[in-house]
């Protein structure tokens, strides 16, 4: 046991010389090693130890950041200076990083300490963590099952206790996902209010850091640490200006649509109990439509993968990453790098982009989910004039085994039905854990809510996580 | 509309990709079943949608346009498989008239 409910308590134990936090990490290194048959991690950094000395002192001395003492595992597709950074991929195996990610500088900035780099999909493709290169990731609540993906370690970290929190990337869900397949906290911010500078680029236009916590509190401290506007991201905004008085009455809306069919009757019922918690708490509950929501997993990946294409052009063999021997020609090095050095899935949704992109498919795939897109935004900005919240589960299914997917990658994809959405939006959303089902895997349930938002999302989870 | 295995190679030279024969039905398989799916989009007249393009859309950034230090020739040749004092080194790009 690490001794402390939540980083506030664990903060003010170490200053009472109840908790050491040297002891912290290495406890927490201990149980990485002791159960490392779960392969949360790619790399870990026994510098942490050092770290944890000089931290604890700024502590006593009563001068330190808002994140002083909190143990932070860092998703390996985000950059941190002179450290490998794989992405879970053989092309990136021997990559170390030139510089540090925005998020990196922010929370070393508040004196938080990273305590190594987490696994997940290969370039963050893959809703299992199962696409990885370095080896697929176990759940810990049962290690039979997947932790979704594909921030999967990140989200086994913090399960498992491995650390006191982490930061992963979501696309379409990979955050959110694993949160609920693993019974933690998982923020998606709104597209624009985490930098991306250091995120290594899968769908520039949908992509977004965000934290992993077992508790709200600190999922939402983590959160005002890492987000803010970067002049090296040109796509991070300034959260425009709240005006008025925060609404007395909150309206929450149930989608219709994510409630059909395929849903578990279990989770369904797991949200309605919340739901009728909300409506105690003077919430006002009513039904919405997003009819567009059947579209979202053929509009989401049409376009992420054309992003894809694009964004992993890069990887030629020629300036960094993998570069295969035995090429005689520039051609042949290209074909042979990207080929040994990228897994299945990667390539799949290569060709796809490649594909969806090329002459005489653009304008029947490409931009009719560009025009899909407007859609499932235009759904959402309707229902947000009505509804300040949206309640929907958030995997259609708890935690499924390993393996059971992995061979038909369509049915892979359907299992992102309820995260994308978001996504395609730009809009925040937040997976909260809501108990268990009867085999005992988590039940995830996530808030949506208009862009910039999140403190709604916080206010609205607190409710329920007493 | 289904792709066959010789588009799926020619898919996959356009990405500079080589699919193993043993893997070819595989591939052709998946990617007939995803992209089959995305015909649903099709159920949807879009005939006056507006594409959405970003989901920041008309924030363009400017700044001034003035130099700056940047990453060091050093620090760039860091991770390169092959290199020079100043150059990444690949095969060679043109043959030599002999």
């Amino acid at each position: 046991m690490n001794g402390y409910k939540d980083f506030s308590e664990k903060l003010s134990l170490i200053r009472q010389k109840e908790i050491s936090l040297k002891e912290n990490v290495n406890y927490f290194l201990s149980e990485i090693e002791k159960r490392n048959n779960i392969n949360a991690f790619i790399s870990t950094f026994d510098d942490a130890v050092e770290q944890a000395e000089k931290i604890e002192r700024k502590i006593h001395s009563g001068n330190h950041g808002k994140l002083a003492g909190m143990i932070v595992a860092v998703k390996d597709n985000i950059s941190l200076k002179n450290k490998l950074m794989t992405c879970s991929s053989k092309i990136l195996e021997n990559f170390t990083a030139i510089y540090d990610a925005t998020v990196v500088k922010k929370l070393r900035g508040e004196d938080a300490i990273i305590i190594g780099k987490t696994n997940c999909d290969e370039f963050a493709m893959g809703s299992s963590n199962e696409t990885s290169a370095f080896g697929k990731v176990l759940n810990p609540v049962n290690e039979e099952y997947v932790p979704g993906g594909s921030s999967g370690g990140s989200a086994a970290a913090v399960a498992a206790n491995f650390c006191d929190a982490a930061l992963g990337s979501d696309t379409g869900g990979s955050i959110r996902q694993p949160a609920a397949f693993t019974g933690i906290y998982g923020l998606k911010p709104t597209y624009g209010r985490v930098s991306r500078y250091g995120l290594t680029a899968f769908a520039s236009s949908f992509d977004t850091i965000g934290p992993l916590a077992n508790s709200l509190s600190d999922l939402e401290i983590l959160f005002s640490a890492i987000e803010g506007w970067d002049e090296n991201d040109s796509t991070s905004v300034r959260p425009p200006k709240r005006n008025g008085q925060p609404k007395e009455k909150i309206k929450i809306g149930l989608p219709k649509e994510y409630f059909g069919e395929g849903l578990s009757e279990e989770i369904k019922k797991a949200i309605f109990e919340k739901v009728d918690e909300y409506r105690a708490s003077g919430y006002e509950i009513a039904e919405v439509s997003l009819p567009h929501t059947e579209y979202a997993i053929a509009a989401y990946y049409i376009l992420t993968t054309a992003e894809a294409s694009s964004n992993l052009e890069r990887y030629d063999g020629a300036r960094y990453g993998r570069r295969s021997q035995n090429s005689s020609t520039l051609e042949k090095m290209y074909f042979n790098s990207r080929s040994e050095g990228f897994g299945d899935e990667v390539k799949r949704r290569i060709m796809l982009g490649t594909y969806v992109l090329s002459a005489g498919y653009y304008d029947a795939f490409y931009g009719k989910a560009q025009k899909v897109r407007r859609l499932i935004k235009d759904d959402f900005d309707r229902a947000f004039q009505e509804f300040d919240l949206l309640i929907t589960p958030t995997t259609p299914t708890p935690a499924f085994k390993l393996g059971e997917k992995i061979s038909d990658p369509l049915q892979m994809y359907l299992g992102d039905i309820y995260t994308t959405s978001a996504n395609l939006a730009g809009i925040p959303a937040l997976n909260v854990p809501v108990g268990k089902n009867s085999e005992g895997l988590p039940i995830g349930m996530q808030l949506m809510t208009n862009h910039f938002n999140e403190e709604l999302l916080f206010k609205a989870a607190k409710i329920i996580s007493q | 509309m289904s792709v066959t295995r010789e588009e799926v190679l020619k898919i996959a030279g356009l990405a500079k990709l080589r699919i193993p024969d043993e893997k070819l039905d595989k591939y052709t398989e998946d990617l007939n079943s995803i992209l089959g799916y995305m015909e649903k989009l099709n159920e949807l007249d879009t005939s006056e949608v507006e594409p959405l393009l970003h989901p920041l859309e008309g924030s363009a950034v400017f700044r001034e346009d003035e130099p700056r230090p940047s990453v060091s020739t050093e620090e760039a040749l860091k991770n390169a498989p092959d290199k020079t004092d100043a150059h990444f080194k690949v095969p060679k790009v043109i043959k030599t008239g002999k």
